[in-house]
C-alpha cells in the first residue's frame, strides 16, 4: 500500500538528489566497469573448466589478472582473487600466522606474537583477536600517535623485544576512518630485517595513493574493487613470490590452491577495468580530491568553528579524499540522521552492532575520549564528487550541528 | 490535516509496524526508529517473551522498507537500564509491585525518545499502543481486551500532546489482518508479553540475581510465625499459590499474601477477606482528562493492567489522591497505578502508595 519511488521512498519523503560523501564505504560503479561486467554476465563458463566455454572465461580472468598486476606493480602470479577485502585480510592474517607455526593449526610453534595497530579495520583486528582466542596467538596493538600513525621506532622496539616470537606484522596502508597514511615501506623494511612477514591492508589507499606492491616491500597486500569504481564482491590478496599462507577456503584448488572457489569472471573483469581506469586518472584525481577536501574542511570550520579535524593535517600524510570531524556537544548518529534527511550521505565511520553505532575504536586509540569518539562524522570524497557536493554540505552543516546539540 | 514530522517507534512487532504505516498513509512525514533497549541483545527471541533482539531490529527495518520510510536504530539501553530496570528492582526492594511498562512510557518512550525527537525537529512520537486520543484526552481502545490506556495513563498532558496512537479504533485482529494485507512479514509474529527485559519470564530469579535471595519469615496478621520462605521476591499481594506453610489455617480456608515487608523480608498472610481494600492512597497524580480535582468525584478506577474497573470516589488531599472504593477490591498492590476513568476516558492516574 502507498506509493514509493525507485529509491523505496514515498513522495515527499526525503530530497531527490543525494549528495554522496561516503566513498570510503563504497563508490559508484564506473560506467566502463558496469558495461564490461554486464557483457561478461551474459557469457557462460566456469573459468576452471577445460572446454571452450571454460577457456574463454579463464582468459577473461587471466587478462584481468595481468591488468590488475600491472596497475599495482606486481607479477600476475602474485595476484590471488578473493571475494573482497575482508576475505583477503582474513586469509593474510590467519593464513600467514598458521604458516609461521610450521603450517599446522594450533601446532606448538614459538612464533605466537602478531604485531598490529589498534586503528586497523575490523577485518584485520577481529581476525587477530580470533587467533588469540582460538590459536594461542598473542596480539600486540602497537600504540599510534594522536594522528593515528605508527612510528617505525615503535615497531622496531616491539620486534626487538623478542624477534623470534613474532609470527607477522600487519599494518594498514591508509586508515579508512581518519585517513592516516602509514610509512608502509619503512615498516616492511623493519619487519624484514628480522625475517618477519609484513601484510598491509591497502583497501583505502588503492585508487587515491600511488600503491606499488613491489616498491612497498610488503609480503602481502589487500585490495578491493568497490573502493575505486569497481563492483562489490571482487578483491585480491597480493602475495609476494614464495609467500604461502595456509588457505582458509579449501575446495577445488583454484588460485594456486591458496583460495578455492569458482572465480567470478564478470566481477573480476569489472575489477580490472576499474583498476585500469583509476590508474590512468589517479594523479589528477588525487589532486582534485585534495582540493575539494581542503575546501570542505574550510567550509566546515567556517560554519562550526569548534569542530575538531581528526587525523593528520591535510597534506601528504592524509588520504586526499578523507575528512573526519568531531563536533563537540553532538552525537554522530543524530548528525547523520539530520544530514540524511537533507539528502547528504556520510558516515559515523564506526562499526555497527545490531544497528547501534559504537564509538569509533580508531578515535579511542588516538586518545580521544568517548564523547568525542561518539560525536564524529566522516566525509569521504571520490570519483563522482563535485564542488556542488562540498558546497551543499557547507550550506547546512552549521544548522545541523546546532540542532543536534539540542538533542543531546 | 496538518502534515507532521512523526517519529514512529518500531519495536519489530506487528502493532508498531501497522501504526507507522497508518501514520504514513495519513500523509505525515514518518521516520521509523527501533529503540535498542537491551544492553546485551540476544540474536533472536525464544518464545513470546523478551524483546529488542537483533531479529526484532531486523523485523522493524523490514517493516519500514515495506512502508517506504527512513529507518534508524537509537541506543537507549543505558537510560532504559537506569530508568526502567533499576527502578523495577528498587521498587521490589521497597516491597512494592512495579509495572515497568508504565515507567518505560513515562521515562523512555515519551520522555527520552520524545525529547530527542523534538530536539531533532519532529512534531510527534507514534506508537502501536492500543488506545485512542480524543481532543487531547486518552481513551480506551475499541478492543477492550487489548486496551493499553492503563499503561499510558501516567503520561502528562504535555506528553500526550505530542503522542500519536493510530491503532485505537481497531481491534487486534483487524491490525493483524491489515499487516498481512500490507505484505508485512510481522503479521504473524506473536506478541511479546510480560516483562520485556526478563526473556525467560522468571522474575523471581531475575530479582534474586540483583537483590539476593531475601529469605525470611511467613507470619499471620497477629504476628505468629507459621513458616519460612526462600525469597521475598517470589510474592505479590493477593497471591495464593507458592505459600509453603506447614499447617493449614485454623479455619481451613486458603491463605493469601497480604503484605511484604522489605526490610525484614517478612511476608504476612491471611484469609481472603483480609485482602479487601476499600481505601487507596496514591501519589504523583497526573491529570489529563480533567482539571485536578477540586472536590470529590465519582469515577471508575482500574488498579492493574488488564484488571477490572471499580466504582469509586476520588478526592485530592494536598499532594495525595485518596480513592474510596464503593465495593472492596482484592490484590491491590503498592507500586501499581490507580487509573481513574470516566466511562472509557482517562481522567488521571496516581501511583498506589498505601491501601486500607
Amino acid at each position: 500500500m502507498g506509493y514509493m519511488d525507485s529509491a523505496g521512498r514515498r513522495p515527499g519523503q526525503g530530497p531527490d538528489r543525494v549528495v554522496y560523501l561516503d566513498h570510503a564505504a563504497t563508490t559508484p560503479l564506473l560506467p566502463e566497469a558496469l558495461s564490461a561486467m554486464t557483457e561478461e554476465l551474459g557469457q557462460l563458463g566456469n573459468p576452471s573448466s577445460l572446454h571452450n566455454a571454460g577457456r574463454r572465461a579463464r582468459r577473461v580472468v587471466e587478462e584481468s589478472r595481468e591488468q590488475i598486476a600491472d596497475v599495482f606493480d606486481a607479477r600476475p602470479s602474485e595476484v590471488i582473487f578473493t571475494a573482497g577485502g575482508t576475505e583477503a585480510d582474513n586469509l593474510a592474517v590467519k593464513g600467514l600466522y598458521w604458516a609461521r607455526q610450521g603450517g599446522r593449526q594450533g601446532g606448538p610453534g614459538k612464533r605466537r606474537r602478531v604485531l598490529t595497530t589498534p586503528v586497523e579495520h575490523h577485518a584485520v583486528l577481529d581476525s587477530v583477536h580470533w587467533l588469540t582466542e582460538h590459536e594461542a596467538a598473542e596480539q600486540s596493538l602497537l600504540p599510534v600517535d594522536p594522528a593515528g600513525a605508527l612510528r617505525p621506532g615503535t615497531l622496531a622496539g616491539a620486534i626487538e623485544a623478542s624477534p623470534g616470537s613474532v609470527a607477522l606484522v600487519t599494518v594498514m596502508w591508509a586508515n579508512n576512518e581518519v585517513g592516516t597514511v602509514q610509512p608502509v615501506a619503512e615498516l616492511a623494511g623493519i619487519a624484514h630485517e628480522h625475517g618477519i612477514p609484513f601484510h598491509t591492508d591497502a583497501v583505502q589507499a588503492a585508487g587515491q595513493l600511488p600503491v606499488s606492491f613491489a616498491a612497498s616491500g610488503a609480503d602481502a597486500m589487500t585490495i578491493t574493487a568497490h573502493k575505486f569504481g569497481g563492483p562489490v564482491g571482487a578483491g585480491a590478496l597480493l602475495l609476494a613470490r614464495g609467500v604461502q599462507p595456509v588457505p582458509v577456503l579449501h575446495g577445488g584448488g583454484q588460485e594456486s590452491e591458496v583460495r578455492s572457489g569458482t572465480l567470478d569472471a564478470p566481477a573480476i573483469r569489472a575489477f580490472a577495468v576499474a583498476a585500469t581506469v583509476m590508474a590512468g586518472r589517479r594523479q589528477q584525481e588525487a589532486a582534485r580530491l585534495a582540493g575539494l577536501r581542503d575546501d570542505l574542511i574550510a567550509q566546515v570550520r567556517a560554519a562550526v568553528p569548534d569542530a575538531v579535524l581528526n587525523g593528520p593535517p591535510a597534506g601528504p600524510g592524509r588520504l586526499p579524499g578523507n575528512v573526519h570531524f568531531s563536533f563537540p556537544g553532538c552525537e554522530g548518529d543524530a548528525l547523520l540522521m539530520l544530514l540524511d534527511a537533507k539528502g547528504i550521505a556520510c558516515s559515523t565511520g564506526s562499526a555497527c552492532t545490531a544497528g547501534v553505532a559504537q564509538p569509533s575504536h580508531v578515535l579511542l586509540a588516538m586518545g580521544a575520549d568517548e564523547a568525542r569518539a561518539r560525536g564524529s562524522l566522516r566525509f569521504s570524497l571520490g570519483h563522482t564528487t563535485t564542488q556542488q557536493d562540498v558546497d551543499a554540505l557547507g550550506a547546512v552543516i552549521g544548522e545541523v550541528v546546532q540542532r543536534a546539540r539540542r538533542a543531546l | 490535516m496538518e502534515r507532521l514530522r512523526v517519529l514512529a517507534a518500531m519495536s519489530g512487532g506487528v502493532d508498531s509496524a501497522v501504526a507507522a504505516a497508518r501514520a504514513a498513509d495519513a500523509g505525515h512525514e514518518v521516520t521509523g526508529v527501533h529503540l535498542a533497549l537491551s544492553a546485551n541483545p540476544q540474536p533472536h527471541r525464544t518464545g513470546a517473551r523478551g524483546c529488542c533482539t537483533v531479529e526484532d531490529a531486523r523485523d522493524a527495518r523490514r517493516a519500514a522498507d515495506v512502508i517506504g520510510i527512513p529507518f534508524y536504530v537509537w541506543d537507549m539501553a543505558e537510560r532504559f537500564s537506569r530508568d526502567v530496570v533499576d527502578d523495577f528492582v528498587a521498587e521490589y526492594a521497597r516491597g512494592r509491585t512495579p509495572n515497568p511498562c508504565l515507567r518505560c512510557n513515562e521515562k523512555i518512550k515519551f520522555a527520552a525518545v520524545l525529547d530527542r525527537a523534538v530536539a531533532l525537529g519532529f512534531d510527534a512520537v507514534c506508537t502501536g499502543h492500543h488506545a485512542r486520543l480524543d481532543g487531547g484526552r486518552l481513551r480506551r481502545s475499541v478492543d477492550g481486551g487489548k486496551d493499553q490506556s492503563y499503561v499510558l495513563a501516567v503520561l502528562t498532558r504535555r506528553q500526550l500532546d505530542r503522542a500519536m496512537f493510530p491503532l485505537g479504533s481497531s481491534t487486534k485482529a483487524q491490525v493483524r489482518a491489515e499487516a498481512a494485507a500490507r505484505g508485512m512479514a510481522v503479521a504473524a509474529k506473536p506478541d511479546s508479553h510480560d516483562v520485556c527485559f526478563i526473556p525467560d519470564g522468571d522474575t523471581r530469579a531475575f530479582l534474586a540475581s540483583r537483590l539476593g535471595d531475601a529469605p525470611g519469615r511467613i507470619v499471620t496478621q497477629d504476628g505468629a510465625l507459621i513458616g519460612q520462605h526462600e525469597g521475598a521476591y517470589a510474592f505479590t499481594v493477593g497471591q495464593r499459590k507458592g505459600l509453603r506453610v506447614g499447617a493449614p489455617a485454623s479455619d481451613g480456608k486458603p491463605r493469601y499474601v497480604l503484605d511484604i515487608e522489605p526490610a525484614s523480608r517478612t511476608v504476612t498472610v491471611g484469609p481472603r477477606e483480609a485482602l479487601d481494600t476499600r481505601e487507596i492512597v496514591a501519589e504523583r497524580a497526573v491529570w489529563t482528562g480533567c482539571e485536578p480535582l477540586a472536590g470529590p468525584r465519582h469515577c471508575l478506577v482500574q488498579l492493574r493492567a488488564h484488571g477490572e474497573v471499580h466504582p469509586a470516589t476520588a478526592e485530592l488531599d494536598g499532594e495525595l489522591l485518596r480513592i474510596r472504593l464503593h465495593e472492596p477490591a482484592r490484590g491491590v498492590a503498592r507500586g501499581q497505578a490507580a487509573v481513574l476513568y470516566d466511562g472509557d476516558t482517562v481522567l488521571g492516574s496516581g501511583t498506589i502508595a498505601a491501601t486500607g
